[in-house]
């Protein structure tokens, strides 16, 4: 599979994403923030972590407006699989790409950790490789990951079965750190072809780091 | 022409840096504190024509990046 990593100015997991992803054997291209389009051979776009445009104003506030998220955009409108992880994630829902908002962590403190995760729909061309009711343990590390969206949203994403993820304890459960509504941790977009997280799958790879979990939800995703 | 633009959270989108103000106001015995919102102002310099322009043009400023409206209320105030 030929993956495309978005770089902007401040991301810093690109490396990171871009190892993991060819450790599962694809191939993978990072993409500068300023081009326009998506190469035509791209299977799966990622949008990193890290702090985009230093965060300033909001979390993927300036972000959104590169050209390259209008290509991303384009691609997405065509059934181009596209995943954000955690500053993706945000850079996802100020496009508009994804409903809602995250905002500021309950605690208001950066939260570095490993978390566990219950997968809570597979019904969707990422989590390919996982059931419902999986229990993985990820990290996260972020300061303003607490998933926000208006009742009717909400209740239409548990409908729609866009609520992929959702934080829990390590028997799977809810225990939330961020104070996201509904303790989510990941959503799609109604086509189910957009996927953003706040969790960092690249980051639970490798034994020595602490968790292999991360792969199967990756191996999914790029399947 | 000078723009203010005030942007804070909806009523009924939990504010944890007010809460957390107030409750340090609260342990600094100012004991007089309802509730307290912490939101952000943005200061603008412009060129409009008119103030209805200046407050049209940061209206919409406001709708496109200023503010997220999805958890954020906006008030633009211009100053001649």
């Amino acid at each position: 599979m030929n993956v495309a990593v978005i770089l902007f100015p401040g991301t810093n997991c690109d490396i990171d994403t871009k190892y993991a992803f060819e450790k599962l054997g694809h191939d993978v291209q990072i993409i500068w923030h300023k081009e326009e389009k998506v190469p035509s051979n791209i299977d799966l776009v990622v949008i990193a972590g890290g702090f985009s445009y230093g965060d300033y104003l909001r979390s993927g506030a300036i972000a959104r407006f590169s050209p390259i998220v209008e290509g991303i955009k384009a691609y997405a409108d065509k059934g181009g699989k596209v995943l954000g992880i955690c500053n993706g994630f945000q850079i996802l829902t100020e496009a508009g790409l994804l409903p809602g908002a995250l905002k500021r962590n309950i605690g208001l403190h950066f939260i570095s950790k490993y978390h566990h995760l219950k997968v809570n729909n597979t019904d969707n061309v990422f989590l390919q490789k996982l059931q419902v009711g999986d229990i993985l343990n990820i990290p996260i590390a972020h300061a303003d990951g607490n998933y926000y969206a208006d009742e009717t949203t909400i209740k239409k994403l548990h409908e729609n079965g866009q609520v992929i993820l959702q934080y829990c304890d390590k028997e799977g459960n809810i225990d939330n750190p961020n104070g996201s509504l509904d303790s989510i941790a990941g959503i799609s977009n109604e086509a189910k072809n957009v996927f953003g997280l706040m969790p960092h799958p690249e980051r639970a790879i490798e034994a020595i780091l602490g968790s292999t979990d991360g792969i199967k939800m990756l191996e999914g995703i790029a399947s | 022409m000078k723009a203010i633009v005030n942007i804070s959270l909806k009523n009924g989108v939990l504010d944890s840096q007010g809460k957390a103000v107030h409750h340090a106001l609260d342990a600094l015995k100012f004991k007089d504190v309802n509730d307290v919102r912490v939101g952000k102002q943005i200061v603008l310099d412009l060129n409009a024509s008119s103030k209805e322009a200046a407050q049209k043009e940061v209206e919409e400023m406001c709708e496109a990046l200023l503010a997220n409206t999805v958890i954020e209320d906006y008030d633009v105030e211009i100053l001649a």
